[in-house]
């Protein structure tokens, strides 16, 4: 496997006006890495992907696509870059007014140059691909929860990105749909080459996917812990670490 | 930088035994034209006897989704038609990714296709809507009945910070939109009546027809246009959206009556403000016929301020009131009422407020004429 750099984060500090989320954290994701990024609720994991993706500037430090300093790239480069991002959003952000078919449909309309029965036929794909087939012509409020989280992950692949991140895909997914949606992580970076960052709690999850990751602490406002999760459980010292990565079992 | 395309293609080789083979070759992907599918459909027609089809992905560049959608299509027409398809020499990530597609089958009966209704369908369903709608607003009229009937026995839940925060919103807050629309309109109905009345001398009668003008009639009603569109618009909009992020449903789950907690407030307040607005914009519009009329006709402030005194009665102004307090009710109710039945979606918020903001302006000028109409019978 290849090991060359994708996203680069040197010394970030994210902050909400005065107030400090993380600081200092130091990061490399790289290509074709499934990369963890966990820690207690509220410790700013999806304020971290926000940083990664380019909706939110950083307080200090920088984020790098490769060479790319993306906040100080020209805003040519900055979208030529998000728009090879997929992304799903923690409470799914379906487009209301628009059925599960024309969501996905919109990306591939705006960004390539397939006819209206080719777009069709990729939605249809993605559909099934997260167990939504048939559900082309529904609104996103005539589904339920985990179907629109499902949807929301069609809609963040329509591109077949090369970078993906997921804020909790398996939230409010049944074990059985939890497990497809690994198998289709897996897939995703196997076949198309894709890198993927996750946030997710799902410890079984965390183990059997990810291949590198980082812990948030919300008490020290910075990353206490990185690298293979299956290795942090193994020799990672810190028990705030352990405790997450146990269920609170190993006080 | 990237590389450019290969182009992409199929070739059919056939076999013995009614076996064909299909070669694929070059970049199968989403940036590609990709060749159609009716040259296996030609070849199927002109070999009659082809049982089963194999693929092979020896010289295939790259791909992605787009060649596991083309084979998923393929797959099913081959299933209908009951020939094999042997997919075993695609590449084993593009295997996995059918296997995927494929792994949750479509729950039976849950495709909705969307119809063309013929117009005695769109008449019919409209017919029915609209007697529905005249159900739901008599039934929303009573329930705000009741509403405020539990809130003079003091049993209606509401917060007052709520309410004072609608007071500002729509009282102090309207100020500003409010004084430069009277202003505006006094000089108007000024300067329309001075040309006219300047013809045989009457100059005088401006303050008349300024006063009359905006105490009965436009006083009341511009406020009302103002406010249908500002505070009209904000409720329907606000409850709406309180309606998508289910917020609505979370207080009824409570016990908290989202009509006492929400509408009695809105409307409560807009009844109160509204009377006060529109004394408001009487004076101002009163000031700006003054203004039109010492500057262009030589009258003096002195003589315009009796000749207004003398024109109008309270009566007057009395009409202007109860007026306004008609169209606060019904620009309030409308558009909470319009906020409540919004849908879950932001193109349904979207639409609520539209109805809100011209409902409230049809009912106005229809409550507007009735009352005219009321008050010339009555000799008032
Ligand atoms: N728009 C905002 N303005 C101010 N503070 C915010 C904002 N969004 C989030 N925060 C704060 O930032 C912190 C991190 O929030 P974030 O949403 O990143 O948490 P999280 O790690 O994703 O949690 P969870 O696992 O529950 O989703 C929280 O303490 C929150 O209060
Ligand atoms: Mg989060």
């Amino acid at each position: 496997m290849t090991t060359e750099a994708h996203i680069i984060v040197n010394d970030l500090t994210m902050a909400y006006g005065d107030f400090i989320i993380q600081q200092g954290l130091n990061f490399t994701v790289n290509k074709e890495d499934i990369f963890i990024l966990m820690g207690a609720s509220g410790c700013g994991k999806s304020t971290l992907l926000r940083h990664l993706v380019g909706l939110k500037s950083p307080a200090k430090g920088s984020v790098f696509y490769q060479d790319i300093d993306f906040w100080r790239a020209s805003e040519q480069e900055k979208s030529l870059i998000m728009r090879r991002n997929g992304i799903l959003y923690q409470s799914g952000a379906l487009w209301s007014a628009m059925t599960l078919a024309e969501n996905i449909a919109l990306p591939l309309g705006e960004y390539t140059n397939l006819g209206k029965a080719e777009i069709q036929e990729l939605a249809s794909l993605k559909l099934a691909l997260v167990g939504l087939s048939g559900f082309e012509n529904y609104y996103p409020s005539e589904i339920s929860g985990g179907m629109q989280k499902r949807a929301g992950l069609a809609r963040a692949i329509a591109l077949d990105p090369e970078i993906l991140f997921f804020d909790e895909p398996s939230a409010g997914l049944d074990p059985i749909s939890a497990k497809l949606l690994d198998d289709l992580i897996l897939e995703l970076r196997d076949s198309l080459g894709a890198t993927l960052v996750i946030v997710t709690h799902e410890l079984a999850s965390i183990f059997a996917i990810g291949n590198n990751s980082v812990f948030l602490d919300p008490e020290s406002k910075t990353m206490i812990a990185s690298g293979d999760p299956k290795l942090l459980l193994k020799e990672c010292d810190d028990s705030r670490v352990r405790q997450f990565l146990t269920r609170g079992k190993n006080k | 930088m990237p590389k450019p395309h290969l182009q992409c293609q199929y070739h059919i080789l056939p076999h013995k035994n009614g076996c064909l083979e299909l070669q694929l070759s070059g970049d199968w992907v989403i940036g590609n034209n990709l060749p159609s599918m009716n040259d296996v459909q030609t070849q199927l027609d002109q070999d009659p006897a082809t049982t089963h089809i194999k693929i092979s992905s020896t010289e295939l560049g790259m791909w992605d989704s787009r060649l596991v959608s083309f084979i998923l299509i393929l797959t099913k027409s081959l299933n209908d038609k009951k020939i094999a398809f042997d997919i075993s020499g695609l590449p084993s990530g593009t295997k996995s990714l059918l296997k995927l597609a494929t792994a949750v089958p479509e729950r039976t009966g849950v495709r909705k296709t969307r119809q063309q209704k013929s117009f005695l369908e769109i008449l019919g369903s409209g017919a029915i809507n609209t007697i529905s709608e005249t159900k739901a607003i008599l039934s929303f009229i009573g329930e705000i009945w009741l509403s405020f009937f539990r809130f003079i026995q003091g049993k209606a839940r509401f917060r007052y910070q709520d309410f004072w925060l609608v007071i500002q919103e729509c009282g102090p807050n309207a100020l500003p939109i409010v004084t430069l629309i009277s202003l505006l309109i006094g000089l108007i109905l000024a300067f329309i009546g001075a040309i006219q009345l300047q013809l045989f001398g009457a100059d005088i009668y401006v303050a008349n027809l300024v006063a009359i003008g905006m105490t009965r009639e436009m006083g009341a009603m511009m406020t009302a246009i103002i406010m249908a569109g500002r505070t009209g618009a904000a409720f329907a909009a606000k409850l709406g959206t309180m309606q998508v992020n289910e917020e609505i449903n979370a207080l009824n789950t409570m016990g908290i009556a989202a009509l006492d907690f929400l509408v009695l407030p809105r409307i409560l307040a807009l009844v109160l403000m509204m009377p006060l607005l529109t004394i408001y914009s009487n004076i101002i519009g009163i000031l700006g016929g003054m203004w039109v009329a010492v500057t262009m006709l030589d009258i003096s402030l002195i003589e315009y301020y009796l000749q207004t005194k003398q024109s109008i009665t309270l009566v007057d102004c009395a009409t202007g009131i109860i007026k306004s307090l008609v169209f606060g009710l019904l620009i309030a109710g409308i558009g909470c009422m319009s906020g409540l039945k919004c849908g879950r979606s932001s193109a349904a918020v979207g639409e609520a407020t539209t109805t809100a903001v011209v409902r409230s302006i049809v009912s106005i000028v229809v409550a507007d004429s009735i009352f005219t109409i009321l008050f010339q019978s009555l000799g008032i």
